[in-house]
């Protein structure tokens, strides 16, 4: 271990680090560089104890931290184990680019509020590593609804009555299908196991059976809020209000990821797969998902706001990890664990460009867009290469994780999810490739030489040339999550 | 030494603050006065600390006042539930005497300073008397000392409007003190006893008369009248909206919860080997009548509460449906529900403690509890709306704070006895606590300051340090339950599976005619007859 931390340590410092970001923040509001300079470092800081965590996840280790019992047989407790080190490592290393992308965009906009923003950012990064490392459902809501409060300021951000509506309701269907549906799941939980651990092979597995499993199940996959499964999908496009890095690392990756994360965490480690494919009818909430998928789908292709048709397309690419993990297959389960990580740096390399479009020429429609290619090359050559990483073409991360589902839903037979993933890849391909076409082919509207624009800050162009290169890197190099994933559903199946 | 004063700790409990009282009227210096009630206080938050302890070690345990033996003189009864109800209403009170200085400097007219302070330590004496006592006509008397003190400390607020809403709380108080002594004489009218344990003894013999049937219906609608319970609320509104902010912190975190106390005490000690709780709703059968209350309540409480701009009345409203989920927990009659509803006891007063306090010094240094004139107060006065923000996420139920224990507990509760209305209802209830949460922090954070308004400081000290051990707590104990649940789960446990020990091997002297004797023991405390017991040694019976 780095810095002579045990393993335990570790997990503690890395829910430490961006607490300690929060303090930092809020300590230096007067100093921007020194507010932003200390964000970067503690970011640095938690990448490295992350990562440092891989190499003993990958050859078996389980290391927990427990704290102490919050209710009887209830602890505070956190371990890792291989789908929260992906979630972990995932949120942690985007982290450190959003900083730096926020830097170049906050400034560059010239955004208020600029502390309060910091502050709420790093608290939401503070709960997506305890969800990421929680060792039971309690740590693990404690952490959710953390992020749900956290995230509403930076929502609401801009104090407008339309950014304010957009709170409310984000605020509303975010809560409200956590404390009405997944709390009674939990404590549904707590009565029937008598614990809330997360344990290989399923906490239920052999306490309950039958139609109480399919309802249990349900409370789960619609009160998990955040997996944007319909009908509450309607708080993400609300989100878009938001800042852009906002809607790049939180809405593309740490809340939404924390959403899905969830789900595939509750279906392997609280049911287990056995149990649920021993019961019947898990296809009938699969069918929201694939539902979700084309539905999101089809409203993506109409919006004309850039960053709404951004927001659909994650609902839509939401469900496919729902709908990866209900096919209830070995394979297609590692699918969704790896489609977390392939979505995450394809969908923030597409908020990025956003960002970057709106910082340096004001724009929000893609119907504005014509030509915009060929003055910000780096930012629409990244945009490209994150539109097939969602289509799912290679060399892209996308494929790989879109192979993997495919290959799980043909073992378990599951034809209808093939044909929702197949019509969905024609419609994602459907509303990103306009765009890409928009920008390189076709001749930009005269403009007056005042209004014209080159690239965004450099900072944008950094962190977005970074995510679309990992994107494409994690295709040729997706071992180590490969070997997360294979340990998530216990070794190569 | 140190013996003697353990032995008497249970009656220094009570006698400390009564005997304190007067002399505040001699200090006429409003900060001598207030010192000198914080120092008062302070002493009684140490003696229920040792009570505590003793009760930790040696279990429940009875104190004869005067050396009058019970049944005939009063016992003081400290068990499990005692310890941490004494310790809640001693503890509230010391901080929120803390707090006290500076906003009664400010709401209350000086001269009248000294007699605030005589009154609110009064007010004390009674609630812990009424927790401390084992003699349910004691229970009376300590009752009438806190109504009759609340009544003048809310007439003691700035806007004319809480006369009458004294007033209405006089009323509506007296009324439910009034049912309250119609049931106990009653009760000893067909036993003969006023003492707890002694009525819970020969209850039985009793049950099936009309005479204790329309006693239970005394009782049960008095005390709800005094713990606020839907649709016998309507005094709390007014009286936490207008009394002085002190006032509104202190009765909001300990009053209605004393009442409740007294309602368990009552229900599931005295009365409990007759069962008279489950068969309250004797009119309407097979329905649980506290149940549907308890569920309208919180609803309707909630619901009010989204639509007013007074926050103290916006609360005090809020206070309502908490009330409801308290009796809801106690209408389970089950060890879960129970906990649930005794242990959301002690939470809630650390929320609306916390909530009231931040309102009290919002409104001394903005001058207003109106949501229309806080845009913006989140950065106006931060620390004491961080404060707030707190209390109130401890309100909507956020895991990490002390209202998401409660409503875990409920929510079991209901889900174990098969009751899915009222897991709808706590669910339901606090989505709307969402809205109105919700609503003030937009305004208080993402309005900015009107153009003009004067520059506003934070509030003093003194009125932080209490507002954050209380916003603190709200976090502490929402992440580590050992001594709250601890605690409230075994008192649920003692109370309901609560019998009457074999009582005095002796013959009481009315023990033959229980009906024939009814004069004088009543009034007499024990002190008028019956020397004769003297010689039954008293002291602390482990």
């Amino acid at each position: 271990m780095i810095v002579g931390l045990d393993m335990m340590q570790t997990i503690g410092a890395c829910l430490i680090l961006p607490a300690l970001a929060v303090l930092l923040t809020l300590l230096f509001g007067r100093w921007p560089n020194v507010r932003e300079g200390s964000t970067l470092l503690v970011a640095f800081a938690l990448g490295s104890m992350v990562f440092s965590l891989l190499g003993p996840v990958l050859i078996g280790a389980r290391p927990s931290l427990t704290l102490w019992e919050v209710i009887p047989g209830v602890p505070l407790a956190f371990t890792v184990e291989p789908l929260g080190q992906i979630f972990a490592m995932i949120a942690s290393l985007l982290w450190i680019v959003t900083t730096i992308y926020s830097v170049g965009y906050m400034r560059g906009n010239d955004e208020h509020a600029q502390t309060r923003f910091y502050a709420c950012f790093a608290i939401a990064i503070f709960s997506a590593m305890g969800i990421a490392y929680a060792g039971n459902l309690l740590t693990l809501f404690l952490f959710y609804e953390l992020m749900t409060i956290s995230t509403v300021p930076l929502v609401a951000h801009k104090g407008t009555d339309e950014a304010k509506r957009s709170g409310r309701v984000y605020l509303g269907i975010l809560m409200g299908t956590s404390i009405g549906l997944q709390l009674v799941g939990i404590i549904a939980c707590w009565i029937l196991a008598g614990s809330l651990d997360f344990v290989p092979g399923g906490l239920l597995a052999g306490k309950v059976e039958g139609w109480p499993v399919l309802l249990l199940l349900a409370l789960f996959v619609f009160g998990i809020g955040k997996a944007a499964v319909m009908p509450f999908h309607r708080w993400l496009p609300a989100a878009m209000v938001a800042p852009t890095p906002v809607s790049a690392l939180l809405h593309a990756v740490a809340v939404v990821k924390a959403g899905v994360f969830t789900v595939v965490k509750v279906v392997v480690y609280v049911f287990g797969l056995d149990l649920l494919n021993g019961t019947a009818g898990t296809e009938w909430i699969a069918a929201f998902a694939g539902f979700t998928i084309l539905a999101a789908s089809f409203v993506a292709l109409r919006q004309d706001n850039l960053k709404r048709r951004l927001a659909y397309s994650t609902i839509s690419q939401l469900s496919y990890v729902v709908l990866a993990a209900l096919i209830l297959a070995p394979l297609s389960v590692m699918g969704a664990a790896l489609h977390i990580m392939a979505h995450a740096f394809g969908k923030i390399t597409l908020f990025f460009a956003a960002g970057s479009i709106y910082t340096a020429a004001h724009k929000t429609e893609i119907s504005q867009l014509d030509g915009i290619g060929w003055k910000m090359p780096v930012t629409m050559g990244a945009f490209a290469i994150g539109a097939l990483a969602m289509i799912g073409v290679p060399p892209t991360a996308g494929f790989v994780s879109k192979w993997f589902m495919l290959s799980g839903a043909y073992e378990a037979q599951a034809w209808a999810a093939i044909a929702v993933i197949f019509a969905s890849t024609v419609l994602n391909a459907a509303y990103f490739l306009p765009i890409v076409h928009r920008a390189f082919a076709t001749k930009p509207a005269p403009v007056d030489p005042e209004h014209d624009h080159g690239e965004a800050p450099t900072p944008i162009v950094v962190a977005l040339a970074f995510t679309a290169l990992g994107s494409l890197f994690l295709f040729f190099v997706p071992d180590s999550f490969l070997a997360l994933a294979e340990q998530l559903v216990g070794g190569r199946p | 030494m140190p013996s003697l004063l353990s032995q008497n700790l249970p009656a220094l409990q009570v006698v400390l603050p009564l005997v304190a009282a007067p002399l505040c009227l001699f200090l006429r210096l409003p900060r001598l006065a207030w010192l000198f009630a914080l120092a008062v206080s302070g002493a009684a938050f140490a003696v229920s600390i040792a009570l505590i302890v003793l009760v930790q070690q040696n279990g429940a345990f009875s104190y004869d006042m005067g050396g009058w033996a019970a049944p005939w003189g009063i016992e003081y009864v400290i068990d499990p539930l005692d310890s941490v109800m004494l310790c809640l209403v001693t503890g509230i009170a010391t901080l929120v005497l803390m707090y006290a200085g500076p906003s009664v400097e400010a709401e209350i007219p000086r001269r009248q300073i000294p007699v605030f302070y005589v009154l609110f330590l009064l007010c004390l004496t009674g609630l812990l008397g009424m927790v401390a006592t084992g003699d349910v006509f004691n229970l009376f008397v300590f009752l009438e000392i806190s109504s009759l003190s609340t009544y003048a400390l809310v007439a003691m607020g700035r806007d004319p409007r809480a006369q009458t809403s004294a007033y209405r709380y006089l009323i509506l108080g007296s009324l439910g003190a009034t049912f309250y002594v119609i049931g106990i004489g009653l009760l000893y009218m067909m036993t003969g006893t006023l003492n707890m344990e002694d009525l819970a003894r020969r209850i039985p013999e009793v049950a099936e008369t009309r005479t204790i049937s329309v006693a239970i219906a005394f009782l049960a609608v008095g005390l709800a009248l005094k713990l606020a319970l839907f649709p016998l609320h309507k005094w709390l509104p007014g009286a936490y909206t207008h009394a002085p902010s002190v006032v509104t912190a202190f009765l909001a975190a300990t009053a209605t919860k004393v009442a409740i106390y007294v309602l368990v005490r009552i229900f599931f000690t005295v009365l409990g080997p007759i069962e008279a709780f489950q068969t309250l709703p004797a009119t309407v059968s097979e329905t649980q009548l506290v149940g549907v209350l308890a569920i309208l309540a919180m609803m309707s409480g909630s619901a009010v509460a989204v639509f007013q701009y007074n926050l103290k009345r916006l609360f005090a409203y809020s206070s309502i449906a908490q009330v409801g989920y308290m009796m809801l927990g106690i209408s389970m009659v089950s060890v879960t529900g129970m906990t649930g509803g005794l242990v959301h006891m002690v939470n809630h007063a650390m929320m609306k403690g916390t909530v009231f306090m931040a309102l009290g010094a919002v409104i001394l240094r903005v001058g207003s509890p109106d949501i229309r004139r806080l845009d913006g107060v989140g950065y106006r006065m931060p620390v004491t709306m961080a404060a707030f923000v707190l209390a109130a996420f401890s309100l909507i139920g956020v895991p990490g704070t002390v209202g998401f224990i409660s409503k875990l507990y409920l929510v079991r509760g209901a889900i174990e006895g098969g009751h899915w209305i009222m897991v709808a209802a706590v669910l339901a209830s606090s989505l709307l606590a969402v809205i109105y949460v919700w609503r003030v922090l937009e305004v208080a954070y993402f309005r900015s300051r009107p153009a003009g308004a004067a520059p506003v400081r934070e509030a003093p000290l003194v009125m932080l340090a209490p507002m954050w051990v209380l916003a603190l707590a709200n976090v502490y104990f929402g992440l580590e339950t050992t001594y709250t649940v601890g605690l409230t789960e075994a008192a649920a446990d003692y109370i309901l599976n609560y019998v009457p020990g074999e009582g005095p091997t002796w013959e009481h002297p009315l023990f033959e005619d229980p009906h024939g004797h009814g004069d004088g023991h009543g009034t007499g405390h024990g002190a008028g007859h019956a020397p004769e017991q003297d010689a039954h040694a008293p002291g602390v019976d482990p």
